[in-house]
């Protein structure tokens, strides 16, 4: 083990089982899958790792937030996704705690040209043992629940679809996912 | 086995991720078409390069992979789409609809219903519905972001004025969990029903137009029509001949020179099926 560990080490195949766990999440809010096998630097959860190996790359500016942004996690990334380290404006995805993200008004939320031009928020050491909140929207039948670091940011972020960021929730190797298209009460 | 010349289903790493974060973004904004930088496969356009660009993407090497063509697993788009990834991608692959995992379409959706382990991959033509009533892609974009999308209500009434109804029969346009509306691809409208409220997920390709998009599970997907002239997922009033049914979709297939016909499934798998005495 060294401090650039933890990556892929057969890319094309882990990477596609990854992805599709990141696909189901994104496609059912609520749902929350597990990827193991992956590891950064603390403080980066096997799950975030993954997310970034599957996701990230030198097209990709990435911005880190609060412990994240630390010498021995840039060096990872750079070696393993080459994604320029960016301010919180030119970000197309961040990581960091849900606290360390804030304020959330200085990413991306596109153009009602091109809504996807927005950015992705990977919230690293999210507790999905916290008060869940009720989702409704695509994706989901019925209602779904999943444990949220608030509810008023994502009720403003749906407010304003299609335009708005989205968010994947990581801790320890769960991984869960909120669109912008979900509703959250 | 795999040709080892190729990375796992054909695609590069890089190429592999572009796609995936276009398919993100098109869940998360659902019936939005996302452009990406489309690659060129080693097939023409028009034989489905969008379709198998999001299918190599998103394949795993456990998924079981089929590949229907206006509903048949047996014509040669199908068939050599199957190959390409049996060679490129190992996978394995069915003619069964309940047996697979990734679902390769061509101007169908499956009579037998999907469920929440299946994932339907549409080869699309033209993504864009309102194309050919405004050229410009500078104009469908404001017209998108504004969804001002009254051209094609007016294009649905114009059908009525002239046909006394809807004469529009496949790509017959919808609006997803009511905000964008999609070109549902080539697909006859009577399977716009069954995108909606659908367990698997649905993903788009479009390889020349450089577009996907995407409808979650679970979503509201609505065929466009008036209230005095409501949508009909038609089809011709006759029973297959080789299975009977009364509710799949058929195909007329002319059987001689003097005006002899038959209607039979579109769908070869559910045929066949049935024809055996399945449960289908």
């Amino acid at each position: 083990m060294n401090e650039l560990s933890g990556g892929f080490a057969d890319p094309a195949i882990e990477s596609a089982i990854a992805f599709r766990a990141i696909l189901k999440v994104t496609a059912r809010p609520g749902r929350v899958e597990t990827l193991t096998g992956h590891s950064g630097p603390a403080p980066i959860s096997s799950a975030a790792a993954a997310v970034l190996l599957v996701l990230v790359d030198r097209t990709t500016p990435l911005h880190l937030a609060g412990d994240h942004d630390n010498p021995a996690l840039r060096q990872w990334i750079a070696f393993h996704c080459g994604a320029p380290v960016v301010a919180a404006e030119e970000a197309v995805f961040a990581l960091g705690s849900w606290a360390a993200l804030t304020p959330l008004d200085r990413f991306a939320i596109g153009t009602p040209e091109y809504p996807d031009r927005a950015a992705t928020l990977i919230v690293d050491g999210h507790d999905f043992d916290a008060k869940p909140a009720e989702l409704r929207g695509p994706g989901i039948k019925g209602k779904a629940k999943l444990a949220l670091p608030e509810r008023k940011a994502f009720i403003a972020n749906r407010a304003r679809f299609p335009l708005g960021w989205d968010t994947f929730f990581c801790g320890g190797d769960r991984l869960a996912a909120l669109p912008r298209s979900t509703e959250v009460r | 086995m795999t040709d080892q010349a190729y990375n796992f289903a054909y695609l590069d790493e890089d190429t592999k991720r572009m796609i995936r974060r276009a398919i993100l973004k098109g869940l998360a904004v659902p019936g939005y078409q996302v452009p990406f930088a489309s690659r060129e496969m080693p097939m023409p356009y028009g034989w489905g390069t969008g379709g198998v660009q999001v299918t190599a993407a998103t394949l795993r090497p456990d998924d079981v992979l089929k590949v229907l063509d206006q509903g048949a697993d047996d014509t040669t788009n199908a068939v050599s789409i199957r190959k390409f990834f049996q060679r490129t991608a190992s996978v394995a692959t069915t003619e069964s609809t309940g047996g697979a995992t990734v679902i390769q379409t061509r101007h169908r959706i499956p009579e037998t219903p999907l469920t929440e382990d299946q994932i339907l991959v549409y080869q699309v033509p033209i993504p864009e519905p309102m194309r050919f009533l405004e050229p410009r892609e500078t104009e469908t974009r404001r017209i998108h972001a504004l969804a001002d999308y009254g051209l094609m209500q007016v294009r649905l009434y114009e059908d009525i004025a002239r046909h006394g109804e809807i004469a529009t029969s496949y790509a017959y346009p919808v609006e997803v969990a009511g905000r964008y509306v999609m070109d549902p691809s080539p697909i006859p409208k009577f399977d716009n029903p069954k995108m909606s409220d659908c367990p698997a997920i649905q993903l788009f390709g479009a390889g020349r137009e450089q577009r996907i998009y995407a409808v979650p599970p679970y979503t509201q997907v609505v065929s466009l029509d008036f209230d005095d002239h409501p949508f009909v997922a038609s089809k011709a009033e006759h029973e297959c001949a080789i299975c009977g049914s009364g509710d799949s979709y058929l195909d007329e297939v002319i059987t001689d020179d003097a005006g002899g016909r038959m209607f039979v499934c579109s769908d070869t798998d559910y045929c066949a099926r049935r024809a055996e005495g399945g449960a289908a």
